[in-house]
């Protein structure tokens, strides 16, 4: 589904990413381990289509096209979704008209029909019910004045209603307590299936206790230092971070 | 001052001032006569006067523009009228400054209520309208207040008595049909003490050059409550004045919602005078395209202690616009306790558009809350970007972002009949890619 090889990223001039290669199949767990400063966010940037990086070598193939050819949108579309570390807030413009106004245009795109209000809330409702949200927050201002935990919950929501192809989690963990981190990972259990792939990227191996992956990559100065089983990031956790980058 | 704009007008003020309601009155005559003087010596306000450094007026100077002082036949499209009168309001509708009986709807008004034409009360009950006229702003204000003080042809006289509470609310539709003319209203509202009205105020015009110069003085006594909506949508030729000067009595409550859509050059006065334990709360919506320049003035003076006021004026300026706001809060050495928040937003949506904003605070008194925020951008890249990842295209998210930014100010337009009406407007003017009117 996603095939990355030898992926130079700068930010102006200076390298980021020095040559990361990485194969993603459907219904896999990757998870993206690191450092502060190691290029995790970077990666996650550069998938989802976000300006300021420039590929200064190698490619990003999503299912055989071109992603870097991709606007944010049509990526967004094409079914890859980043779920943000900080999610923005839109003062003005309500939770359920910014999921319809999503959920159409993947429609549209994809030349299907606009949903039907009917079934459209229905839909929301259920997935809502699902991650224990208060349906007030459908009729809220994208992600303003909530908590950290509201906004991550927020985003497996949108996540749930878009139903994409490949997740990308940024530090989806940061900033929740024990009750939230249990929800958000029940929410994102809730959608594994053979056709769908996570990218999880993260610090710490807490999150990876919830959603159990089938890879962990370990992230140094830009490259891929060490990858391996769900073990690794128990020795990680363990020996910390100099021990793989030193190796 | 340009001193052939201000001879143009006075040399005719004599023989119009014979045509112009409450010619017999003598009070009146004395203070046109007193007004069309100071507009003799000082004209229209100059950019030299620090309340008009930001709006400069030499275009309205060179113009000839001629005041209305007789009555227009003009046959008005109804469907045109119809998109901005409304249904579930009583309404008074003014042509080129003139009240239009044939055209109002005035029907079922409570017996104790005065509605009325400001020709009519002049010639039925002048003695109702010399107590109040006048009072809450005069001639000394400036050029436009002078000149209308002078040449005013009609308006509204309202009064409701204590205790009564208006169920519908009272529209002003003032529609501009003359080209090269002057509509100068002059409105009179007196709320009882503890009465309740909500007023209308529209404005537009037949796509010509024209002047509106149009003076409110409101009198709200204590616990009585006003709100106010003014939808400015004059013809992208007009010059606009519109000035409403507020006296509020002990706990009383003014809302005002400022619509600022229309005009070339567009300036509206809003003053409050606060007594004690009163409340104002002042709203602002200014819209900017091509060379207009739209000035939204505002004065709260706190008077005396307790009082509150909220102020929120927001902008969204583009292709060559300019948006000027100047707030004004004076909080008086006695008027302890004084709650007051002040802020002003603008979005440039283009490099060529310009915001001036000066926020004002003039504490006189110790122990008072007073803020103010002031705020001059362009969208925000990362709010586009959030958009773009939920599939939103960039244009789209653009527009959704702008509409929002302003839909906030329209959200606060508790009557769904009027909500529906300015939406519409506020459609009407941007790029609508991306917005859904019905999902909204």
């Amino acid at each position: 589904m996603l095939h990355i090889e030898n992926l130079h990223v700068n930010v102006g001039d200076k390298p980021i990413l020095k040559g990361i290669n990485l194969q993603i199949n459907p219904g896999e767990i990757h998870a993206i381990m690191g450092p502060n400063g190691s290029g995790k966010s970077t990666l996650a940037h550069i998938l989802s289509g976000k300006s300021g990086y420039s590929v200064a070598a190698g490619s990003i193939s999503y299912n055989h096209a071109d992603l870097a050819e991709m606007t944010p949108e049509i990526r967004a579309r094409e079914g890859v979704f980043l779920a943000f570390q900080y999610p923005v807030e839109i003062p003005g413009v309500s939770n359920i008209y910014l999921l319809k106004a999503a959920l159409n245009a993947i429609r549209q795109h994809r030349g299907l029909a606009e949903v039907d209000a009917m079934d459209f809330l229905t839909l929301v409702k259920n997935k809502v019910r699902i991650l224990e949200m208060d349906e007030k927050f459908l009729y809220r201002a994208v992600n303003e004045g909530f908590s950290g935990g509201e906004k991550k919950r927020n985003e497996i929501l949108q996540m749930a209603i878009l139903e994409p192809k490949l997740c990308i989690l940024d530090e989806t963990d940061s900033g929740l307590d024990i009750d939230a981190l249990k929800i958000v990972a029940d929410g994102v259990n809730s959608l594994r299936s053979p056709e769908r792939a996570f990218v999880m990227i993260t610090h710490y191996q807490r999150l990876l206790d919830y959603i159990k992956p089938d890879f962990v990559h370990v992230l140094a100065h830009g490259r891929i230092v060490k990858s391996g089983g769900p073990e690794l990031a128990l020795e990680l956790e363990e020996k910390g971070y100099s021990w793989v980058e030193a190796a | 001052m340009n001193k052939q704009s201000t001879n143009f007008y006075t040399a005719d003020f004599q023989t119009q001032a014979v045509h112009l309601p409450g010619f017999d009155q003598a009070w009146l005559v004395k203070i046109r006569a007193d007004s069309a003087s100071a507009f003799s010596e000082y004209g229209f306000p100059s950019p030299r006067a620090e309340e008009w450094r930001y709006t400069n007026i030499s275009a309205l100077e060179k113009k000839r523009f001629s005041p209305c002082t007789e009555k227009s036949h003009a046959k008005i499209d109804s469907a045109w009228l119809h998109s901005a009168q409304l249904s579930d309001a009583w309404s008074l509708v003014f042509i080129d400054g003139h009240f239009s009986a044939e055209l109002s709807l005035l029907e079922q008004l409570p017996s104790s209520v005065s509605i009325m034409s400001m020709a009519d009360a002049l010639s039925t009950c002048p003695e109702r309208v010399l107590a109040h006229f006048s009072q809450a702003v005069n001639f000394r204000e400036h050029g436009f207040i002078a000149f209308n003080d002078a040449w005013f042809t009609d308006g509204l006289f309202m009064h409701i008595p204590v205790k009564l509470k208006l169920e519908k609310p009272v529209q002003l539709l003032h529609i501009m049909t003359r080209a090269d003319a002057i509509a100068t209203t002059r409105n009179l509202i007196i709320l009882d003490e503890m009465a309740e009205a909500q007023l209308i105020e529209t404005f537009i015009g037949l796509d010509n050059a024209y002047l509106t110069a149009t003076v409110n003085e409101l009198f709200i006594e204590s616990n009585a409550k006003l709100s106010w909506y003014k939808v400015q949508s004059e013809s992208d030729k007009a010059y606009h004045f519109g000035g409403s000067y507020i006296k509020q009595g002990a706990d009383a409550t003014f809302t005002h919602h400022n619509f600022a859509f229309g005009g070339l050059m567009a300036r509206s006065d809003i003053h409050c005078d606060l007594d004690r334990g009163s409340a104002c709360e002042l709203n602002g919506l200014y819209l900017g395209s091509k060379r207009q320049h739209i000035d939204n003035h505002t004065r709260i003076n706190h008077l005396k202690p307790h009082a509150s006021s909220r102020e929120l004026y927001k902008g969204v300026l583009d292709d060559r616009a300019r948006g000027v706001f100047q707030g004004r809060v004076v909080v008086a050495e006695n008027a302890q306790n004084t709650d007051s928040q002040m802020n002003n937003r603008n979005l440039l949506l283009s490099n060529e558009a310009e915001a001036d904003t000066k926020p004002q605070l003039e504490i006189y008194a110790d122990d008072v809350k007073c803020g103010h925020g002031v705020t001059v951008g362009q969208l925000d890249e990362q709010s586009i970007f959030y958009l773009q990842s939920r599939c939103i295209d960039e244009i789209s998210a653009r527009n959704m972002l702008t509409f929002a930014f302003a839909n906030e100010m329209i959200n606060k337009i508790k009557r769904k009949n009027l909500h529906d009406k300015v939406l519409e407007l506020l459609l009407a003017r941007f790029p609508q890619e991306g917005i859904e009117k019905n999902w909204l």
